[in-house]
């Protein structure tokens, strides 16, 4: 379990790239860094429920992104805060 | 050609046709869940943010698990997605997108607008959001933080917007009549009219 | 950043080709088609036929010229049509002959 406040790095995996998937990692967070907010709870994992497979229960956090970092743009102290499980979170 | 690139309105028609004589979904069924669903709208929503305007629990309530509020409120939740609510202060202001496709607090606010499922919303949101919001005529102020929310997985999310000065003693219902769709999803600010 | 490795189409964050372009804020209506749709999915969805994450996938295998073509709710009947299919609810056959008759 991921403690509020702890640094995580969004894993640099393409998996659109080795066939047919559903995944519901945003682009642009693939290999950013970001702060656990809060641990929204446990849901079975989309990437399965999509082909119909036996989805296992995953921990779901809300993480928080620098906005202009990942852009090259924006106001300075604006964020992004987006919902990501556990398998695509690394330590940071 | 691919059957799928049959013309819509002939594939709704075939699928129609073949569900109700199946058993899986009735022409009555689907006039039924219509009528249902149109009976959802942002008026949902505007009575809670009312509500939390001017009752501290339930704020407090809403903050801490929004599915709980929706049905103190008595909004059906369950087996639904569950309620997230983003709380609007001095310093900071939400903006929910769902960037992958259009994920909606539909349960309190209705079906999603026509721009929230847009290339363009989904697009600009999390990357220049605070032009973007220009186009509502929304003028964040520099002073305020943005926090943009990108709904990617199982929570649907709404925003509770600041009360706006001016509306002492104002009743539960006259708060509610002027929060709109907009304002609980950030991309304006409620106002008196 | 937008990366170097191709994006799904349907991943829309920050794309550039979209950066400039206005929001259309007008509120549209929905049409009978789109709201008949709508119903569809939830009772599929209701019903355990099919589910919101296998309507997504439906719509994330739509070529990308025509995911921008079809409107919000063309996308989803085509999506509902192929998951139909692919989960053996109905046959092409049945999907066939249901098209010719209509």
């Amino acid at each position: 379990m991921l403690a509020p406040g702890t640094k995580v790095r969004v894993k640099n995996d393409w998996p659109e790239l080795r066939g047919p998937c559903h995944i519901r990692t945003p682009h642009y967070l693939r290999g950013e860094t970001g702060t656990v907010v809060r641990h929204l709870g446990d849901f079975p994992n989309p990437e399965d429920l999509a082909f119909a497979r036996p989805a296992e229960k995953l921990a779901l956090y809300h993480v928080r992104f620098d906005q202009p970092a990942i852009w090259q743009q924006g106001k300075a102290g604006d964020e992004l805060i987006v919902e990501l499980f556990a398998h695509w979170l690394e330590a940071a | 050609m691919n059957i799928l690139e049959t013309e819509s309105d002939r594939l709704l028609v075939a699928v129609r046709g073949l569900l109700a004589a199946k058993g899986i979904a009735t022409p009555p069924e689907i006039t039924e869940r219509i009528r249902i669903t149109d009976g959802g709208s942002p008026a949902q929503g505007a009575r809670m943010v009312a509500r939390a305007w001017t009752d501290p629990e339930y704020r407090a309530l809403m903050l801490s698990d929004g599915t709980a509020a929706a049905e103190a409120m008595s909004i059906p939740m369950r087996g639904l997605p569950p309620l997230g609510v983003l709380e609007n202060t001095e310093e900071v202001h939400h903006l929910v997108v769902c960037t992958l496709c259009s994920c909606y607090p539909r349960a309190v606010l209705g079906y999603p607008p026509f721009w929230f499922k847009s290339a363009a919303y989904r697009a600009r949101a999390v990357r220049d959001p605070r032009a973007m919001l220009k186009d509502w005529g929304t003028d964040l102020p520099a002073a305020i933080r943005l926090r943009v929310v990108d709904s990617t997985a199982d929570y649907r999310w709404m925003v509770l917007p600041r009360r706006p000065a001016g509306t002492e003693g104002w009743t539960v219902e006259q708060l509610a009549a002027i929060v709109r769709e907009g304002d609980m999803i950030g991309v304006t600010i409620p106002k008196i009219a | 950043m937008e990366k170097d490795v191709p994006r799904a189409m349907h991943d829309l964050g920050g794309v550039s080709q979209f950066m400039c372009e206005t929001v259309d804020t007008e509120p549209h209506a929905l049409t009978d088609f789109d709201k008949e749709v709508d119903a569809i999915r939830q009772l599929l969805g209701m019903k355990k036929v099919m589910s919101v994450d296998e309507l997504r996938r439906g719509i994330e295998a739509i070529p990308e010229a025509d995911y921008h073509r079809l409107s919000y709710y063309q996308r989803w009947i085509r999506s509902i049509t192929d998951n139909l299919l692919v989960k053996g609810v109905i046959t092409e056959a049945e999907l066939r002959a249901a098209l010719d008759a209509g």
